[in-house]
């Protein structure tokens, strides 16, 4: 794994993902005391944008420890080491210099070669991009990765789990309290999860606003969607998983078909009986909730599909 | 005035900032024109031309929900990253992300629908080959066939926007926006950032008419720094 310097990528991509927790809570809702967030018109449980790309960093930083370029600047301070000390002068010996060159750099150059070198040593810059305290607007770069928040399937209903502890955090609890003390867990018995993303090629790849996220980053980006969560068991979490990576591959930097065409054709269903139905179906109103991936099914339309557009699987 | 077009957005969530209230971040009732002329950007955009926002119609009701997020409250710096570049060296670079927590709260809109009617006028980068007609054609191919620079969104990168071309001369969709929220005083509301001086931001007197926002009726009132 190298940086990339120079070829970002040359083609869009959407991506569907799903995935399901059992007995955990996916994303606590701090307005609502770490309750999982609901949609409160429908009841449909809600993953923010935020929280995916959290676990996608962690993922990044901790797949590629000692890789060029693989720095992740929002870190998760329990998680990541930041003592490492690295060989920069080996990947980017040219830089320094040219800059110790430039005796009376212009402003805008300068701010725009400090992005530069942010986006060629952070992973996640160059794919979510950053804004650096400048007032110059090179300083800001927008990445070409974009997610939006996951809803799950069907309406979920979170439970309150009441938990005990045998010890008190302070000696006038132990006193009042006997030394035991109560707390609470919410969880999601379970809740299938859909997420729409978005990678614009022309942000990684434009000469002046592009971030130089290549094709292998686009390759680390799908495997830490698919492995993110095999690395972030707590407590909190229970049980979740990936079930599936649908990504749309346009054959053109600018697209060859409309985003909302193309997740059109991925559709979840309800199993029931040995039948699938539509989620919100009538006929699905006597049916137990459901409790495991078995209950659902994933379709993806192939038929017809518009010219320069491929379906990959992951 | 000649070259119009009008393009329909819409998503499951939208925040327009107000800038007032930035912090805990509260939604405007309907799309800056800004916000408008960001989507056209999106889609097509050359330093030779510059989008004008017409008409924003808003085809769904207007609703609000709440949504608390943890957020980091910091910014890169750049004179450490000038120091770490000339350096040599990435450590202590990163952001702690405890360390710099917020959490914010956001008032955003649901279920948003609107189209945008605009059209755009030539820069003084226009070169002799940048002619209305190559612009137009680019935007509504462009538009018809799903392909934008990048992704638009609703105001902020977490609301996606899909997006569709109204071709010229079919019937724009129809509204259900409720008959009380049909004709409404929407205030003082960002018109745009003024990027020639300083960015200065600029408003103007925002009235929904009969479901529609005329930038340029409103405008014709003034605009304010």
């Amino acid at each position: 794994m190298t940086t990339n310097n120079g070829a970002g990528l040359a083609r869009r991509h959407e991506f569907v993902l799903y995935f399901d927790v059992a007995n955990g809570n996916p994303n606590g809702d701090p307005d609502a005391g770490n309750l999982p967030r609901l949609d409160p018109e429908t009841n449909q449980g809600l993953v923010s944008d935020v929280a995916l790309k959290r676990k996608v960093r962690n993922y990044v930083a901790m797949a590629r420890p000692e890789a060029p370029g693989h720095e992740i600047y929002m870190r998760d301070g329990a998680t990541l080491n930041n003592e490492h000390k690295r060989a920069w002068a080996a990947v980017l010996p040219d830089v320094t210099k040219a800059d110790e060159l430039k005796k009376l750099p212009k402003d805008e150059a300068k701010a725009r070669e400090l992005t530069r070198w942010m986006c060629a040593n952070f992973w996640d810059i160059r794919a979510f991009g950053a804004v650096m305290g400048t007032s110059v607007n090179a300083g800001q770069v927008r990445g070409p990765v974009q997610l939006a928040f996951a809803r799950s399937v069907e309406p979920i209903l979170p439970l309150e789990i009441s938990i005990t502890r045998l010890a008190a955090t302070t000696e006038a609890d132990a006193e009042a309290k006997g030394g035991r003390t109560m707390g609470r867990k919410h969880i999601v018995p379970y809740g299938l999860y859909r997420a729409h993303g978005f990678v614009s090629a022309p942000l990684a790849s434009h000469p002046v606003k592009g971030t130089g996220f290549s094709d292998a980053d686009l390759g680390l980006l799908f495997e830490a969607l698919t492995n993110m969560f095999e690395h972030d068991r707590s407590a909190a979490r229970g049980e979740m998983a990936t079930r599936r990576l649908v990504v749309f591959r346009h054959a053109s930097a600018l697209g060859n078909a409309r985003a909302q065409d193309l997740f059109a054709r991925v559709k979840t269903w309800r199993r029931f009986k040995g039948e699938r139905h539509s989620p919100g179906d009538d006929r699905l109103d006597n049916a137990p909730p459901a409790r495991g991936f078995d209950d659902y099914e994933i379709t993806i339309d192939r038929d017809g599909l518009p010219d320069g557009i491929e379906i990959i699987e992951h | 005035m000649s070259y119009g077009i009008r393009l329909r957005v819409w998503g499951e969530r939208a925040c327009f900032t107000r800038p007032e209230m930035k912090v805990e971040r509260v939604s405007y009732d309907v799309m800056t024109p800004s916000a408008a002329r960001g989507i056209l950007e999106a889609v097509h955009w050359k330093p030779a031309i510059r989008w004008v926002v017409d008409r924003i119609h808003v085809l769904k009701p207007i609703r609000f929900q709440s949504f608390r997020r943890n957020e980091v409250g910091a910014k890169a710096s750049a004179a450490t990253a000038e120091r770490a570049m000339r350096g040599g060296t990435g450590a202590g670079l990163g952001l702690v992300v405890e360390d710099h927590r917020q959490q914010r709260a956001t008032t955003l809109l649901v279920d948003v629908d609107y189209v945008i009617e605009a059209h755009f006028e030539q820069t003084a980068k226009a070169g002799p080959e940048d002619t209305d007609a190559k612009h137009i054609s680019m935007f509504n191919r462009r538009a018809a066939s799903g392909q934008c620079f990048h992704r638009p969104c609703l105001g902020t990168r977490e609301f996606a926007a899909d997006f569709e071309l109204v071709p010229e001369g079919a019937p724009l969709p129809a509204g259900a926006l409720p008959e009380e929220q049909r004709n409404r005083d929407l205030g003082w509301m960002l018109h745009d950032i003024d990027f020639a001086n300083d960015h200065a931001s600029r408003f103007f007197h925002a009235r929904l008419t009969d479901g529609v926002l005329d930038v340029r009726r409103c405008l014709a009132e003034g605009l304010v720094s």
